[in-house]
């Protein structure tokens, strides 16, 4: 187990992708965050609550449950069978430039599917995407616009984000 | 924010044939995945791609509206296509069994069977004979497990919890495959369930079965928290189990009168479709406490959650 993120660094991750976030788009824009279940759910209150304190207005915040839109459900899943739980999304995101939070970007298949199910929920001006930590092994021609920590860890190997609200702890491991 | 830890429930059956044989645990399982679904109907695409490329049959040999339209726009919202059988206008009224109707439904490549069939049993024995997954949607005075599940779903969502709920189901409890359902379902949750309804009305055994029995609706009343009300069903009452229409109504009907001795927070449920003034007053089913449009709103979502669940146990097992 190699700690590769410390709370004081994912706490700077977010203030660097609040500040980008802020003088990349004009502050007029309709911004939106949207996190992944369940860590990109906590990294996205995050994200909108330093985004409302800094502009000053509140900046919307929503869950995605993408488990209907995965690309594995009819394949066996060999005792990790997803569970479906809510999407809970209380605004329009139509017209609006959605940040995509998810923890981690490994195959990109999960952001297809959040691409799919964000698109049956209406149509954003732009969708970036944000991650914590950007992993080696694409199997989908996407890439994120924002990534806090690049790594190149081998396949078999296991990155996990702990998160305080989730897990109690603050960290992201290698291993 | 609700992450569950440890290790989760993986759901195993790929038929949904009754809850007399599903745990507490299950049922939950079942209930949770149905909230994940609600919100498809709210949004402006209403629809999902879980099912796409399948293909569900409703196996309809009784009538049927709700449930079947239920069934229907529940597998068109998970992408699924679907083909209405209906026993009118097919070759069953040529004599074809129930299993060589199936057999040949198969044939054409269907994944889930959605059956409802006068027989008890119906479900499980085309479960026995077919591959595809088998959803009972309603067998003889058995089960029909998805009304059972939305009307927990209805009355969690309003109560919280089952636990330690009082439910009274009032009517017809002999020929009811719905109190049945209702009954395996709440008790399993933790609820106490008293049969409410003239003893003619009763089913056999009714002793062995985990419920209280009462011949009065007006002692019943006033402690319950949830009042379920049957349907009457006409077409299946042999001989003359109660006197009149007009007495029935009278001892086990929901009036504004006797709502007066209820809980001011009772829920008023009714499975449909109503007898308008026998089983209910017009007031009770429109009224304040009346859940019953919600039990429908819901059933499309339980529905939604059990082609989904028994699809993708279908899938482990390939």
């Amino acid at each position: 187990m190699k700690v590769i993120l410390n709370s004081g660094q994912i706490e700077q991750i977010l203030a660097d992708l609040t500040s980008r976030v802020i003088s990349e788009f004009s502050p007029q824009l309709d911004v939106a965050v949207i996190g992944i279940r369940s860590r990109g759910e906590i990294l996205a209150q995050r994200l909108s609550s330093r985004l409302s304190q800094e502009l000053g207005r509140e900046i919307p915040c929503g869950t995605l449950d993408i488990t209907l839109y995965r690309d594995d459900l009819n394949s066996p899943q060999g005792g990790a069978q997803p569970q479906v739980r809510t999407t809970e999304i209380g605004f329009d995101i139509d017209e609006k430039i959605v940040i995509l939070f998810d923890d981690v970007l490994y195959t990109g298949r999960s952001t297809r599917a959040a691409l799919d199910a964000l698109r049956d929920l209406g149509r954003p001006k732009a969708i970036k995407l944000a991650v914590l930590v950007d992993r080696a092994g694409r199997e989908l021609p996407i890439q994120a616009d924002y990534a806090g920590y690049k790594t190149d860890v081998a396949p078999g190997e296991l990155v996990q984000v702990f998160l305080s609200e989730s897990d109690g702890k603050e960290e992201v491991v290698i291993g | 924010m609700a992450i569950r830890k440890g290790k989760q429930l993986e759901w195993k059956h790929k038929h949904l044939l009754g809850l007399r044989d599903l745990s507490a645990e299950e049922i939950t399982y079942i209930l949770d995945t149905a909230k994940g679904f609600e919100e498809i109907s709210t949004r402006s695409v209403k629809k999902a791609p879980p099912l796409r490329g399948k293909v569900v049959c409703n196996l309809f040999f009784e009538d049927s509206t709700r449930t079947r339209n239920s069934f229907t726009l529940a597998a068109n919202r998970l992408s699924a296509d679907v083909i209405e059988f209906t026993k009118t206008a097919s070759s069953v009224s040529k004599g074809e069994t129930l299993l060589d109707t199936a057999r040949n439904l198969e044939a054409m490549g269907i994944d889930i069977v959605v059956v409802r069939d006068s027989a008890a049993g119906a479900p499980k024995f085309l479960s026995r004979n077919i591959n595809a997954c088998v959803v009972n949607a309603g067998d003889g005075f058995c089960e029909h497990p998805t009304q059972g599940l939305l009307d927990v779903y209805t009355i969690r969502k309003f109560k919280g919890s089952l636990e330690g709920l009082k439910i009274a189901i009032v009517g017809d409890i002999a020929h009811s495959r719905v109190a049945r359902s209702c009954m395996w379902a709440m008790t399993k949750l933790g609820a106490e369930v008293t049969f409410v309804g003239p003893p003619t009305l009763m089913p056999a055994q009714v002793d062995k079965l985990p419920v209280s029995v009462s011949y009065s609706l007006d002692e019943v009343i006033e402690k319950v928290d949830v009042v379920n009300m049957l349907r009457i069903q006409f077409e299946r009452l042999g001989g003359n189990p109660f006197p009149s229409v007009r007495e029935y109504s009278h001892y086990f009907g929901l009036t504004v009168e006797r709502m007066k001795k209820a809980k001011p927070d009772i829920l008023v449920m009714h499975p449909g479709p109503i007898n308008r003034g026998l089983e209910m007053e017009s007031e009770v089913a429109d009224g304040p406490n009346s859940v019953i449009l919600e039990q429908v709103k819901n059933g499309l979502a339980v529905r939604m959650a059990a082609l989904f669940l028994v699809n993708q146990a279908a899938a482990q097992v390939q």
